[in-house]
């Protein structure tokens, strides 16, 4: 063995850091972590959208600030560290939201900085960025964040479109539906329905990613 | 360096917990003047919404500058009254509501209590009066324009911190705030100036109450009384200026 190679940037490694996190090892339908606020803050389009930015913020920061400090925290308070930089970057975020699209930093309210408690965020930083280096778990918390971000977001355009008949607060079913006598399904603004759509939307990926069955 | 000795894990923490706080003061102070802009534009909002002129904001490509004018347009005086019904020199009814909560912290006799006036141009009179109570959860509070007759209800807007969404949270919907339009107020000194009443349709024909939310029970109580306490520190003026209203129209 000479001289170590340097690993490049978006080597297929870190690629699969980045993608797997989207379908095969998603961490809303696959690792089942992040449902409680995927059922609270996916009513509309728009909040679900930010809450998703800010979480793909926190785990991609979390994940690179604790990677580069995993050499010297002291075992006996790393979890103490851990939501020590956690809740630093969410309230970053909340002060960030507040500032510049307070309307929405409303409609999220407490889920901001229940962030803190997002199973997704912990989890990565325990179990990837405490053993890898920097850019890897910048990525690894990045891909994590979208995986996330993704069912976030596909729950919240069933939830509008069938719920309210608009898209990100625009109306896009056309007037002459509802002269046909089409109403929005009230149900699905209220928590219960995001569930059942989590629910189709795992039927819908298993049924694509058959080793994802469980026996 | 022994990683887990007891010096070296004290020292890690401090350090980190002195460098985490100064980030963080240094984000919220710089982020501050940009959060209370938002804030006052959020009042100005209520206060055009509570008087039927918040048609128009969400659409406007530029909500402050928007908000700004209409609030300059509508809202043709402002002015604080203690509890006597006299009005207070040199106050200044925006400022007060900004801080409303340290207001109703103190004794009701030292209240300096925001009052704004919209004149349309027919000459017809809005008064507003800024709310602050208590929900479940955390504070609520709100804005009710009387009628020029100063009893009739014109338009209420609600507002909470935490309270539960579907639940109480519902006051802050125009489902809940629809329901107090061209209601009355009681005063002359009665117990209860409005009241919210459980139960579905049990406000029906009486003209002082509304129903309250299903499943936000303590959050309506919470209405209730807010309408009770602020109503009662306003109750002097209201009747002095209804007053004066009777002997110009004789």
């Amino acid at each position: 063995m000479g001289k170590k190679e340097k690993e490049p940037m978006f080597s297929a490694k870190n690629l699969k850091l980045l993608t797997s996190p989207f379908n095969q090892d998603n961490p809303v339908v696959v690792q089942m972590l992040g449902i409680c606020s995927a059922l609270a803050v996916t009513a509309k389009l728009k909040p679900a959208f930010v809450m998703a930015l800010s979480v793909i913020v926190v785990t991609a920061f979390a994940n690179l600030i604790m990677s580069l400090l995993r050499n010297t925290i002291p075992s006996r308070i790393r979890i103490i560290v851990q939501l020590v930089v956690i809740a630093a970057l969410v309230i970053l975020v909340d002060q960030v939201l507040k500032a510049y699209v307070y309307d929405v930093s409303k409609q999220l309210s407490v889920f901001v900085g229940l962030i803190i408690t997002n199973c997704i965020i912990m989890g990565r930083v325990e179990a990837f960025a405490l053993a890898n280096k920097p850019w890897p778990s910048f990525i690894d918390g990045i891909g994590n964040g979208i995986g996330y971000g993704l069912i976030l977001v596909a729950i919240a355009f069933f939830r509008e479109l069938l719920g309210a008949g608009t898209l990100w607060g625009y109306q896009v079913i056309p007037q002459a539906l509802y002269d046909l006598g089409y109403a929005n399904n009230g149900l699905m603004l209220l928590p219960p329905m995001a569930l059942v759509i989590i629910g189709a939307i795992i039927w819908v990926q298993r049924s694509f990613n058959k080793n994802l069955i469980e026996k | 360096m022994n990683k887990n000795s007891n010096t070296y894990i004290i020292s890690y923490a401090i350090i980190m917990v002195v460098v985490v706080a100064s980030v963080l003061s240094i984000a919220a102070l710089s982020l501050q003047p940009l959060q209370e802009a938002n804030v006052i534009i959020e009042k100005k909002t209520d206060i055009l919404v509570s008087i039927g002129q918040g048609g128009g904001i969400d659409d406007a490509e530029n909500k402050t500058q928007f908000v700004e004018e209409q609030y300059t347009k509508f809202i043709t005086d402002s002015y604080a009254v203690n509890v006597d019904g006299a009005k207070v020199d040199g106050a200044d009814a925006f400022k007060i509501l900004t801080n409303l909560k340290s207001e109703y912290d103190k004794p009701v006799a030292e209240r300096n209590l925001p009052v704004f006036v919209s004149k349309s141009e027919t000459g017809e009179m809005l008064y507003v009066l800024p709310l602050w109570g208590k929900g479940l959860w955390g504070p609520v509070w709100g804005y009710i324009s009387l009628k020029e007759d100063l009893t009739t209800v014109s338009g209420v807007v609600f507002g909470h911190k935490s309270e539960t969404p579907g639940l109480g949270a519902e006051i802050a919907t125009p489902a809940f705030e629809d329901a107090f339009k061209n209601k009355l107020v009681q005063w002359n000194g009665s117990d209860v100036k409005f009241s919210v009443l459980k139960g579905a349709g049990s406000s029906k024909g009486n003209d002082n109450a509304v129903d309250a939310i299903t499943g936000g029970t303590i959050t309506c109580r919470g209405v209730e009384s807010m309408l009770q306490v602020c109503l009662d520190g306003y109750e002097k003026f209201i009747l002095e200026q209804r007053a004066e209203t009777k002997n110009i129209n004789n």
